[in-house]
C-alpha cells in the first residue's frame, strides 16, 4: 500500500512515552488485553464471592454472615440476608459473570492479546476504537458497581431483568428503584463498548494479516475469536435498543414492556398497551448470541491447546472451522426455547426446538472431532491441557442436558427449576472458565515472560475440576425433584428434605472457590518469582511463538513475518523437534494428514 | 489506484491483493451499518409486535400536513443522497473544491430535514401527542413514533456533524476522498432507513 498511510500507522506505533501513555490509556493491544484480563479477575472474584453468600444463605437463611454488615447495613441487617438481598445477589452474580467475565476474559482479553499476534500485524486495525471499548467496559463495569451499593438496594430482576416488575420503577419493591436504573444504563454502555471491540477484531483479521496468512492458515483461536467478533456485532446491536426502552419505559413513563391494569404493591400502574414478551422476545435474541460469544472463543482456545499437547494436528481443521461458525449462524435462530414457558404460542415453541435441536449437530461433530482426535494420542501432560481436557468433559456433561431442554414437553417441566441452573453453568459458566484456565496456563509466559508454576497448576485443575461437578451435577437432580430456582430459602417448605444435598452443594462451592486461592497465589507469585519463560516453551508452532516473551511494543520489532505454512505443522518426518513454525521457510514433505497418525 | 483506496491502517502485508479487499476504515464503516440496521431492525420489530398487539392502534395522519411534509422530507433526504454521491465521485477525481462544496450541500440538506423533522414534532406535540400518551389511542403510538423518528433524527444530525468535520479535515489535508467516501455510506444508509420508516411510521397510520 502506498507510504502515507505506513508512516501514519508506524506514527501511532511509536513506543510509548510515560506510566499513563504505557499502562492506562494504552493504545497497545497486550496491555488492553492485560487491562481486559484484570478487570474479568476483579469482576469474577466478586461474583464468587457473590455466590458464596447465595449459597451460605440457601442453607443458612437465618445466620449472620461475618463483616456483611458493614457491607451492606440496609439490604443485610446484622449481617443476615434479606429475601431481597438474596436476589441482588443472585442478579449481580449472574451480571457480572456472563458480561464482565464470560464476554471480556475468553474473547476481548485474550482475543486482543493474542489476535493481531496469531495473524502477524503490529496492532489492532483501530487502537483507538481498542483503548475505548476497553474504559467503555470499565465504566459500565462502575455503574453496575455503584448499582451494588445504592440505597434504595441493589436490582433484583436478575441478569435477564424481565419486565414488568424490571419496568415500573420503585413500586415494584426495593432494588427496582436507581439500581434497576443502573443496570440498564450499565448494559447499554456494555452493548457500545463491545461493538467497538467487534468492529475491531473484524477488521484486524481481515485486513492486517502478514504476507502468507491465508484464512484457512490461522489458528483455530483466531478463527474462534472472528466468529465470535462476527455473532457479538450483531447481538449486541438488539440489546442496546431494548435496554434503551427499558430505560424510557422506567424514567419516560413510556409502556413498551408493561401490560394495562397491572397491579403492583396494591396500585394500577399508570401504563397500558405494552408486552412483557416483546422484552423476552429482544434480550433472548442477544441472549442466546451470547451463549456462543462466550463458548466459541474457549472452543477455540482449547483446540489451539490440545492440537499442541497432542503433537499432531485435529482430524478436520476445516470442519471445525466450518463447525464454529454454523453455530454462530444457528445462535441467532434459537432464542424462543428461552421462552418456552412464557406464554409464548406453543407453535412458536416448535418452531424455535427445532433449531436448538439441529444446534447440536455442530457441537456434536467438534466434539466427536476433539475426542477422535486425542484417540491414541501421546498427549503432553500439562495444566493447559488438562484444562482443556476439563472443557471437553464439562462441555460434554453440561450439554447432553440440552438435548432434554431443547424439548418444550420436557423443558416445560424442567424450566423453572435448578436443573436448568446447572444445565448453563456446566456447559456455558464452568466450562468457558475452563477455556480461561487453560488460556492462562498456556499463553502467561507469553504475556509475562515467566513460567507458572505447573505443580499448583495441576493441583488447581484436580481441585476445580472436582469440584465443578461436585457443585453442578446435584443441581440436575434438584431440578429433576422440583426445586424451583430463585427463591431465596426453602426452610419451612416441601423443599425441606433437600436441603442436605443444598448444604453439600454450598459446601462444596465454598471449598472449590477457597481452591481459587491457589491459582491466584500461582498467578501472583509466577509473575514476580516465576522462572524466566523461553520464547517457545510449550514447542508450538504458531506466530504468537516466534516472538520473544514478552513480546517488544510492535510485537515483532519491525520484522513482519513470512508465513509458509499450516498454523498446526506437527509431527513432521525429518524437521528439527517434531514440528515446523509457521513463518519458517524449511520445505514440508506434503504427508497426508492420515499418515501422521 | 483510486482515491478510495488510500484510506486506513494499511492492509500491505497479505500474500496477493484480494479482488474483495477494502480499506479497514471503510470495512468499518460496512459492519457499523450492519450493526445499526440490525439496531434499527429491533425497534421496527418492536412497534410492529406491540402494534398487531393493540387493537384500535391510533391513525392519526391526515395527507395535510403529515404526508406532505414527510414528502417534502423524503425529497430533501434523497436529494441530499444524489449530492453526496457527486460529492464523492469529485473527491474521487481529485476535484476538492467541487467535493467540498457537494459535501456541504449534502450537509445543508440535512439540517433542512432535521429542522422539518423538528417542526412536524413541535406541531404534533402540540396537538397532544406525548411519548406516553396522546390524544388518538394507546400511548405506544407516541412511544413508538418519536423512539423510531427520534433515533433516525439522531442519525441525521450525527452524519450533518461527522461531514462537516470530515470537509473542513480534507479541505485542510487532514482526510481523503477516502473519507469523504466512507462518510457517503453512512448517509446512504440513514437515507435508506428513512425509506423504512416513511411506510410504517406515516404511511401505515393515515386516518381513512
Amino acid at each position: 500500500m502506498d507510504e502515507t498511510s505506513r508512516a501514519s500507522q508506524a506514527a501511532h506505533h511509536a513506543p510509548p512515552q510515560g506510566f499513563i501513555r504505557n499502562y492506562i490509556f494504552s493504545l497497545d493491544h497486550k496491555i488492553i488485553g492485560k487491562q481486559y484480563y484484570g478487570l474479568a479477575l476483579l469482576a469474577v472474584l466478586t461474583g464468587m464471592v457473590l455466590s458464596w453468600l447465595m449459597r451460605i444463605h440457601l442453607v443458612w437463611p437465618n445466620s449472620p454472615v461475618p463483616g456483611l454488615k458493614w457491607l451492606a447495613h440496609t439490604s443485610a441487617p446484622n449481617g443476615v440476608i434479606t429475601p431481597e438481598y438474596y436476589l441482588s445477589l443472585m442478579t449481580m452474580h449472574g451480571t457480572l459473570m456472563v458480561f464482565f467475565v464470560l464476554t471480556n476474559a475468553p474473547f476481548a482479553a485474550f482475543g486482543n492479546y493474542f489476535l493481531p499476534i496469531q495473524i502477524g500485524a503490529e496492532d489492532m486495525a483501530f487502537p483507538r476504537f481498542n483503548m475505548m471499548s476497553f474504559w467503555m467496559t470499565f465504566l459500565a463495569f462502575c455503574v453496575l458497581m455503584a448499582a451494588l451499593f445504592v440505597g434504595d438496594g441493589p436490582p433484583i430482576s436478575g441478569w435477564t431483568a424481565y419486565p414488568p416488575l424490571s419496568a415500573v420503577g420503585a413500586v415494584a419493591g426495593p432494588g427496582q428503584g436507581t439500581g434497576q436504573t443502573l443496570w440498564g444504563l450499565s448494559i447499554a454502555i456494555f452493548c457500545i463498548a463491545s461493538l467497538l471491540g467487534s468492529l475491531n477484531f473484524i477488521s484486524t483479521t481481515l485486513d492486517l494479516r502478514a504476507r502468507g496468512m491465508t484464512l484457512m492458515r490461522m489458528p483455530l483461536s483466531t478463527w474462534a475469536w472472528f466468529i465470535t467478533a462476527c455473532i457479538a456485532l450483531l447481538a449486541f446491536a438488539v440489546l442496546l435498543p431494548a435496554c434503551g426502552l427499558l430505560i424510557l419505559d422506567r424514567l419516560a413513563g413510556t409502556s413498551f414492556f408493561v401490560p394495562a391494569n397491572l397491579v403492583v404493591s396494591d396500585q394500577i400502574q399508570p401504563h397500558s398497551g405494552g408486552s412483557p414478551l416483546l422484552w423476552q422476545h429482544l434480550f433472548w435474541f442477544f441472549g442466546h448470541p451470547e451463549v456462543y460469544i462466550a463458548i466459541v472463543p474457549a472452543m477455540g482456545i482449547v483446540s489451539h491447546i490440545l492440537i499442541n499437547a497432542m503433537r499432531r494436528p485435529m482430524l478436520s481443521h476445516k470442519v471445525i472451522i466450518y463447525s464454529l461458525m454454523s453455530l454462530g449462524f444457528l445462535s441467532y435462530m434459537v432464542w424462543g426455547h428461552h421462552m418456552f414457558v412464557s406464554g409464548m404460542n406453543p407453535l412458536s415453541s416448535l418452531m424455535f426446538s427445532f433449531p436448538t435441536l439441529v444446534i447440536t449437530i455442530p457441537s456434536t461433530i467438534l466434539t466427536l472431532i476433539w475426542i477422535g482426535s486425542l484417540y491414541g494420542c501421546k498427549l503432553r501432560i500439562t495444566s493447559a491441557s488438562l484444562f482443556a481436557l476439563g472443557f471437553v468433559s464439562l462441555f460434554v456433561s453440561g450439554g447432553v442436558s440440552g438435548f432434554f431442554l431443547a424439548q418444550p414437553s420436557i423443558d416445560v417441566l424442567l424450566h423453572a427449576t435448578y436443573f436448568v441452573v446447572g444445565h448453563f453453568h456446566l456447559v456455558m459458566g464452568v466450562a468457558a472458565i475452563f477455556g480461561v484456565f487453560a488460556a492462562t496456563y498456556f499463553w502467561f509466559p507469553k504475556m509475562f515472560g515467566r513460567m507458572m508454576n505447573e505443580r499448583l497448576g495441576k493441583i488447581h485443575f484436580w481441585l476445580t475440576f472436582v469440584g465443578a461437578y461436585l457443585i453442578f451435577m446435584p443441581f440436575h437432580y434438584l431440578g429433576m425433584a422440583g426445586n424451583v430456582r430463585r427463591y431465596s430459602a426453602f426452610v419451612n417448605d416441601y423443599l425441606q428434605p433437600l436441603l442436605p444435598v443444598h448444604r453439600f452443594i454450598t459446601i462444596a462451592a465454598l471449598a472449590t472457590g477457597a481452591a481459587q486461592i491457589i491459582f491466584l497465589y500461582n498467578l501472583i507469585h509466577s509473575r514476580f518469582r516465576g522462572e524466566p519463560a523461553p520464547q517457545n516453551p510449550w514447542e508450538a508452532t504458531s506466530l504468537e511463538w516466534t516472538v520473544p516473551s514478552p513480546p517488544p511494543w510492535d510485537n515483532f520489532a519491525g520484522k513482519i513475518p513470512v508465513v509458509y505454512h499450516d498454523p498446526y505443522q506437527y509431527g513432521v518426518k525429518g524437521a528439527t523437534g517434531d514440528y515446523v513454525m509457521q513463518d519458517s521457510p524449511q520445505k514440508i514433505p506434503t504427508v497426508p494428514e492420515e499418515g501422521r497418525r | 489506484m483510486g482515491g478510495s483506496h488510500v484510506v486506513g491502517a494499511h492492509a500491505g502485508h497479505a500474500l496477493e491483493e484480494s479482488p474483495y479487499r477494502i480499506p479497514s476504515k471503510k470495512l468499518v464503516m460496512w459492519l457499523f451499518i450492519m450493526s445499526d440496521a440490525v439496531t434499527f431492525a429491533a425497534l421496527l420489530f418492536a412497534y410492529g409486535y406491540l402494534r398487531n398487539a393493540t387493537p384500535g392502534w391510533p391513525r392519526p395522519f391526515h395527507f395535510s400536513p403529515t404526508v406532505i411534509n414527510a414528502m417534502i422530507m423524503t425529497f430533501v433526504l434523497v436529494t441530499s443522497g444524489f449530492t453526496m454521491l457527486i460529492a464523492m465521485r469529485a473527491a474521487n477525481l481529485g476535484n476538492k473544491a467541487g467535493a467540498l462544496r457537494w459535501t456541504f450541500i449534502t450537509a445543508v440538506a440535512g439540517i433542512i430535514f432535521a429542522l422539518l423533522h423538528i417542526r412536524e414534532w413541535i406541531g404534533l406535540i402540540g396537538e397532544g401527542l406525548r411519548l406516553f400518551q396522546n390524544p388518538w389511542g394507546s400511548g405506544l403510538f407516541g412511544a413508538a413514533f418519536f423512539t423510531i423518528t427520534g433515533l433516525h433524527l439522531s442519525h441525521v444530525v450525527g452524519g450533518v456533524i461527522a461531514l462537516a468535520v470530515v470537509a473542513i479535515g480534507y479541505q485542510r489535508g487532514r482526510y481523503d476522498a477516502g473519507h469523504i467516501e466512507i462518510w457517503g455510506l453512512y448517509w446512504h444508509f440513514v437515507d435508506i432507513v428513512w425509506m423504512f420508516v416513511v411506510p410504517f411510521v406515516y404511511l401505515l397510520n393515515i386516518a381513512h
